[in-house]
């Protein structure tokens, strides 16, 4: 993936400062490879914008781990869902069983690969993505009518029983100024890697929350990729708990100019487990605005999470204003988190933008105030971070899922050895 | 009736040049319903005395000792301080993010009291201070001290006081940061807590203007670590008049 367009500022101002761009590292970074590429080729992409993204297989070589999107991910433990042995082989497991709560003015229909509406808002982006896409046989498809507005959940229940790999295709349309909200439950054990593509039409509303709350064994790499209409609002909220390793990759791109994506997410992981995010807001357009919040808590030896939040302001657009935040907490030695917002914004015509990250232990501060208020450590500890976790579920805005995804987390919080 | 005594507490912090000691034997008796005013310029430890008698783990007590009704303080845990009865309102109050007011007030007055408060009463106790306090009743439901404001913060102090009801409070600079409106309301919030519960109280503070609001029994000078001299709330107006530099200087040339 030689970086082809990274030689488009050479015509830029001169550098105030060695290192730092008037607008930003991102763009010396750009300048920088453009001087570079005459000489050797730029082994990896070093904007977003230049991650290849193909129907195509072949298009993503075999992993090797070295890849920057694949290096925190153990590849021993994908179970084979990125085809290690080459393009031949597809994944021809018995895919996790779809169901979907009946609602008048929701569709639900399973198709053939070969249905043209599959694909047309999403591009795999990276092996495991495009080995699903190779290898999917039937999708399901769940069409929202325009100006359809229900309160109770579409809920998608998606219930593993193998662990031979195995792909699935799940294509979600909302119509125009239709205001609905979606929740995708997967329960159950699977080796699977999956798609899942939001279209979002003109003006509508979607709230989707994506519960993983798979069984200890599954292993799962999910692409979820939404496209927005015209002034559209979509939250994606992720709830990732069960599971050996869960590597999701949310991916919300702009169709037309003054939409809203708000993304967040709560990983809580225990011991042995892997859970990765990736998410990706792609500002190709004009007035658009992103809030991306994740947040992860870990305990128990070898407990792994990875967020990296890719946020790119393109150079055609004006008036985004964009924000992403992600905090971790280590519960106990052991666990690692790793943490990396990438926000790279390649024009000065922005209203905001903006990124904070942290990884860290409880806060002593917080600790001795609830203390000093009389309350005994191992609660004042569960207070802190019953809260921690809160911010996020109660961004949800359902409240049968607020309340269970609340009682997961206290039987998580209640296992602590504070 | 209960006393707080403080006999010769000498506290140190660790810095990157190694231990400094900050309190150099501070004694101290208060009793209940008695306003003791601390007062002394920035650096002279006031906060430190307060931090240390609450627990805090940064300050090492290296010798002395602090009673409650003859119980050794700093023998316990900060929760036990609380639950023997001590209260410090403190100068920069903790956000807890995700944690809502109403379960913070809850669970800490079930623990500082052993059992759970009737539901009815205590949710009436709770909108009565608020209301007392002139604070808004979404206060309830906002996160604690998560996006307060300075004076916010310090109403929320003084309502966790008054529903605690704790024997002894330190108030540390809690007029700091706060307008005449807010200071009047906030001193109420005190001299309701010592009326009603016969509440005994350190006040400490830089300035006397808190002192118009609530009288002090007793006013002491607090200069490099200990208490230089001691008075009624007369001193407190002479510490207007002249400052700290006289006690200053008999320090440094002491």
């Amino acid at each position: 993936m030689a970086n082809t367009d990274a030689t488009t500022l050479d015509d830029g101002p001169a550098l105030l400062i060695p290192g730092m761009g008037e607008e930003g590292e991102t763009l010396v970074v750009k300048q920088a490879a453009g001087q570079q590429s005459e000489t050797e080729e730029v082994k990896f992409g070093t904007s977003r914008a230049d991650r290849a993204t193909s129907f195509n297989l072949a298009d993503f070589p075999v992993l090797t781990g070295e890849e920057e999107d694949w290096r925190f991910t153990p590849l021993h433990r994908l179970a084979g869902l990125h085809l290690p042995d080459g393009d031949d082989a597809l994944l021809t497991g018995v895919e996790p069983k779809v169901s979907v709560t009946e609602h008048e003015g929701v569709t639900i229909e399973t198709v053939g690969r070969d249905d043209t509406r599959l694909g047309s808002f999403m591009v795999p982006d990276d092996r495991t993505s495009a080995a699903a896409w190779a290898s999917f046989t039937e999708a399901t498809v769940i069409t929202v009518a325009d100006n359809l507005e229900i309160d109770s959940p579409i809920t998608v229940s998606v219930e593993g029983n193998s662990t031979d790999p195995a792909a699935q295709h799940i294509y979600v349309a909302v119509g125009a100024n239709a205001h609905v909200n979606l929740v995708i439950n997967q329960t159950g054990k699977a080796t699977v890697s999956q798609n899942i593509e939001f279209a979002v039409g003109e003006g509508a509303n979607v709230n989707v929350t994506s519960i993983q709350a798979w069984d200890d064994e599954t292993v799962h790499v999910g692409s979820q990729q939404a496209s927005l209409g015209k002034d559209s609002t979509f939250k994606h909220v992720v709830i990732t708990y069960g599971g050996s390793l869960v590597r999701l990759t949310p991916i919300t791109r702009f169709a037309g100019e003054g939409a809203t994506t708000n993304m967040y997410g709560l990983y809580f992981a225990d011991a042995g487990q892997h859970l990765e995010h990736r998410i990706f807001i792609d500002h190709s357009t004009n007035n658009c605005t992103s809030d991306a919040l994740y947040k992860g808590a870990l305990q128990g030896k070898g407990a792994r999470t990875v967020w990296v939040g890719d946020v790119l302001i393109r150079g055609n657009t004006s008036g985004t204003d964009s924000y992403e935040k992600n905090e971790n907490l280590l519960l106990s030695e052991g666990a690692q988190a790793d943490s990396i917002p990438n926000l790279e914004i390649e024009t000065g015509i922005i209203d905001s933008g903006g990124h904070a990250s942290s990884v860290g232990r409880f806060d002593e501060q917080q600790l001795f105030y609830l203390m000093a208020r009389g309350i005994p450590e191992p609660l004042a500890r569960k207070l802190i971070v019953r809260g921690f976790l809160n911010e996020i579920i109660q961004k949800i805005g359902i409240e049968e899922v607020e309340t269970a995804v609340t009682e997961v987390m206290e039987d998580e919080i209640a296992d602590l050895e504070l | 009736m209960s006393t707080l005594e403080i006999k010769d507490l000498h506290v140190s912090i660790d810095t990157e040049q190694g231990e400094v000691e900050i309190l150099k034997g501070v004694s101290l008796t208060i009793n209940s319903g008695e306003t003791h005013a601390i007062m002394g310029p920035n650096g002279s430890g006031k906060s430190t005395l307060a931090q240390a008698i609450a627990g805090h783990p940064a300050y090492n007590v290296t010798s002395g000792t602090v009673l409650l009704d003859g119980e050794d303080v700093l023998e316990m845990e900060v929760d036990e301080r609380a639950q023997a009865g001590l209260f410090l309102a403190m100068q920069y109050p903790v956000e807890v993010p995700g944690v809502s007011m109403t379960n913070f007030l809850r669970t800490a007055k079930t623990a500082l009291d052993g059992e759970a408060p009737t539901i009815r009463t205590w949710a009436k106790d709770v909108r009565e201070a608020m209301e007392n306090l002139e604070m808004d009743q979404t206060f309830a439901t906002r996160n604690v001290n998560e996006g307060f404001s300075g004076g916010e913060k310090k109403r929320a102090e003084i309502l966790q006081l008054e529903l605690f009801k704790p024997k002894f409070a330190i108030l540390d600079e809690t007029d700091s940061g706060l307008d005449i409106d807010a200071l009047r309301v906030v001193s109420d919030g005190v001299n309701r807590a010592q009326e009603n519960n016969g509440m005994g109280s350190l006040l400490i503070t830089h300035y006397t203007r808190i002192l118009r609001y609530i009288k002090p029994d007793f006013v002491h000078v607090f200069v490099d670590g200990k208490i230089v001299d001691s008075g009624g709330a007369e001193l407190a107006d002479r510490l207007e008049d002249e400052g700290y530099v006289n006690y200053e200087k008999t320090e440094a040339t002491a």
